[in-house]
């Protein structure tokens, strides 16, 4: 369908394209200009939808046959569900859930009649067919104990109830039937009473009102008692039907009251029926009597109708008949009663000799009915007997129940008593164990304990002394790194004052200007040698310097040098002086020879001095190459090399040249030592 | 300064021997005056005298340090 309206919606845009070709020029330009391309485009286009259409039009009709299929797709395209959803309406339930609910719900039903029907207490056992958990064996109990109880107190309610409602119905009924026995009673003896006594018509009348009276009494007691009887009946057959309800639930406790109330049932009954019984022969006694007093009422009747039939105009009642007869009448009635006499006589006689049969037939009769009476008597007799026999049986039995019971009771409470003896017993003993055990085991774990605790305390004890040692010996080191470091300080501080004081003497080595010695450098050196006590080698050096710079002072090396330049012509002069030759020709000669002589004003000197280096004017050239190279060690040596008068010349030179080169020496060498000394001192980063 | 020493001997010196020159010139000029009728042998033998002084003088300062002093060596 999808695709019918893709294809369709496509062939209405081509249509629609082509459409409006002529009609909208300005759009026409755009399609006459781009229609080639557009077509084109528009066919790529159209394809691809086409194509996309197809697929989910295909997916969806899949999906529809495919539940499976659906899922699936569900699952992993998003918004799939929603689609699928709209276009095939939610999934089916074919999954495996649903039909365990049904089942669940059959189930349910199930459990549910079965619950309904099976509400004995016994059967409540909930592992049939709920799938819910059982129910502890306590709670079942729990439960069984609250349901016997509830149905011994319903059983008993009812049992209660029922017994007095039926004892209130049987004395009711009882009560009834003796008031119907002695209205029965009564009105047999009125009957009798009105049938044999003489008396006088008013009070016959009265009699006979009494007598109905009597009747009424009776038949209303009688039924009274009927009903009292019926509804009694019912109500023995309600107990009774309570009690089988009651005996039916196996309930022990009830049994007693169900004893009770059997034997209460049974007396009711038993009473009822000598009741009943008694209420039979009155009314069967009262039968004979109203027999009787009918057969009289009757003949009476009869002797009426004879008398009425003799006299008719006597409209005799029985009362009437006894005060307002007339002589005739009486006399009538007289005959009457002589033929009524006579035909009695022949009736009797008759009767007399019927009689054994009459007797036998009557007796037969009565047998019957004796028997039938005795039959009656005799089922009820062995109904009660019975039941009185079930009930002693049962009496009996609940008696020998209790005194087995009570012997159960006491072979248990003997068999409890010896048992709790033998459990104090066995407890005494395992009492004993157990605290022997637990004593073992306490001693053990105090022990345990102890020796933890003595181990704990010693352990902390040790690293306490551990931590006191270590801190002790970190303080020391702390104090020694201190002392130390207060002693490199001080060692530092001195070393830093040797320094300064070298470099103090040092400077005063500088402070020689042209021709000016330095100032003495006694108070440098003084310095020096207070900078330095512990050392002995300073101290030795301080005091090595010799004792013209220390009041004198040196010559600087500058000075050295220019003087050097004025005593060199000097020395050239007098060059050829010594001890020998040194007459004034020899100055003459010399000073000649120095006029005369030309040599290099600087020579560098050899390494090694021959014999001909040792010639003044070489000597002097080296000496002043040497100068002007700055060594002066090496020139004092060179012109130490002069000999005679020229050597005279420049001793002085010489020997200050001496001084300042032995002061340098220490000066450099307590320089030296205070630089190295400060490196010592000096602590490494 | 010992570089001096030759140069105060040579002023010592030419000192001396310009003094001792001049006194033997003196002398001899003055005893040529005097006793020698102008003859100027006794101004030369007088300058001489006194330059011979003069210069043995000179010779004897300049090599004073060479001698060996009795006291010295003792």
């Amino acid at each position: 369908m999808l695709r019918a309206c893709l294809r369709g919606a496509n062939a209405t845009a081509r249509n629609n394209f082509g459409k409006t070709r002529l009609t909208n020029l300005q759009h026409c330009r755009h399609y006459t200009a781009g229609e080639t391309s557009g077509g084109g485009a528009a066919k790529v286009v159209a394809a691809g939808l086409v194509t996309v259409g197809g697929g989910i039009g295909g997916t969806i009709l899949y999906a529809k046959w495919d539940n499976k299929f659906r899922a699936a797709v569900e699952n992993n395209v998003p918004y799939s569900d929603w689609l699928l959803g709209l276009a095939l309406g939610p999934p089916s339930p074919k999954s495996g859930l649903p039909i365990k609910k049904q089942e669940y719900k059959d189930c349910h039903e199930h459990q549910d009649t079965s619950v309904t029907a099976a509400v004995h207490p016994d059967t409540e056992s909930p592992t049939a067919t709920e799938p819910l958990k059982e129910r502890p064996v306590e709670e079942v109990a729990a439960i069984l104990a609250q349901q016997d109880q509830e149905e011994q107190d319903i059983a008993t309610c009812s049992l209660e109830e029922s017994l007095t409602s039926s004892a209130k119905a049987t004395l009711q009924a009882i009560g009834a039937q003796e008031a119907a026995l002695q209205a029965i009673t009564r009105h047999t003896l009125k009957l009798k009473e009105a049938m044999e006594a003489e008396v006088p018509p008013q009070e016959k009348s009265a009699q006979w009102k009494d007598l109905e009276a009597a009747l009424a009494d009776r038949t209303g007691a009688v039924n009274d008692a009927e009903t009292a009887l019926s509804k009694a009946n019912e109500a023995l057959d309600s107990l009774k039907s309570v009690i089988d309800k009651s005996k039916g639930l196996k309930v022990s406790a009830v049994r007693p009251l169900v004893l009770a109330a059997e034997e209460n049932l049974h007396n009711m009954v038993v009473d009822l029926d000598k009741v009943v019984t008694k209420v039979h022969s009155a009314e069967s006694e009262a039968k004979i009597v109203s027999q009787y007093s009918e057969l009289v009422n009757e003949a009476k009747q009869q002797f009426q109708r004879e008398v009425s039939s003799l006299t008719p105009e006597i409209q005799a009642n029985w009362k009437g008949l006894t005060g307002k007869l007339s002589s005739d009448d009486l006399n009538a009635l007289i005959a009457h009663a002589h033929r009524r006499i006579d035909q009695l006589n022949r009736e009797l006689a008759e009767q007399r000799v019927r009689e054994q049969i009459h007797i036998d037939a009557a007796l037969e009769q009565q047998k019957l009915e004796d028997q039938k009476a005795l039959e009656k008597a005799v089922s009820t007799a062995l109904q009660h007997i019975k039941e009185e026999a079930r009930l002693e049986q049962e009496r009996k039995l609940s008696e020998l129940r209790e005194v087995m019971e009570a012997e159960m009771r006491t072979q248990l409470r003997r068999q409890a008593a010896a048992h709790t003896d033998h459990v104090r017993d066995v407890l005494k003993v395992q009492e004993q164990e157990l605290r022997v055990d637990a004593e073992q085991v306490l001693s053990s774990k105090m022990l345990e304990q102890e020796t933890r605790y003595r181990q704990l305390s010693q352990e902390q004890l040790d690293n306490f002394t551990l931590d006191m040692n270590t801190a002790y010996a970190r303080l020391k080191g702390m104090e020694e790194a201190i002392d130390s470091h207060v002693v490199a300080e001080e060692e530092a501080r001195k070393a830093h004052q040797l320094w300064l004081s070298v470099e103090a003497l040092n400077y005063t080595l500088k402070t020689a200007n042209a021709d000016i010695p330095t100032v003495p450098l006694e108070g440098a050196a003084q310095a020096v040698r207070d900078s330095c006590h512990d050392s002995d080698f300073a101290l030795a050096l301080s005091s090595a310097l010799p004792e013209e710079s220390l009041h004198r002072g040196v010559y600087s090396e500058a000075s050295l040098r220019a003087r050097f330049n004025s005593l060199r012509s000097l020395a050239r002069r007098v060059a050829l002086i010594d001890e020998s030759h040194n007459s004034l020709y020899q100055y003459f000669l010399s000073y000649l020879q120095a006029a005369l002589l030309f040599e290099e004003k600087q020579e560098a000197p050899p390494a090694q001095l021959c014999s001909e280096d040792l010639d003044p004017f070489k000597l002097l050239s080296y000496a002043s190459y040497c100068l002007e190279h700055g060594d002066l060690e090496l020139a004092a040596k060179l012109v130490n090399q002069l000999r005679g008068e020229a050597r005279r010349v420049v001793e002085d030179w010489l020997t200050e040249a001496r001084l300042t080169l032995e002061t340098r020496q220490v000066v450099s060498l307590l320089s030296a030592y205070a630089n190295a000394v400060g490196l010592g001192t000096t602590q490494a980063p | 300064m010992s570089e001096k020493e030759l140069g105060k001997k040579w002023d010592r010196c030419l000192a001396d021997s310009a003094i001792k020159l001049g006194t033997g010139l003196g002398l001899g000029i003055v005893f040529s005056v005097l006793f020698f009728k102008r003859h100027t042998w006794p101004i030369s033998f007088g300058s001489g005298v006194g330059l011979g002084m003069a210069y043995a003088n000179c010779q004897n300062d300049l090599r004073s340090h060479y001698l060996q002093k009795i006291a010295a060596s003792e």
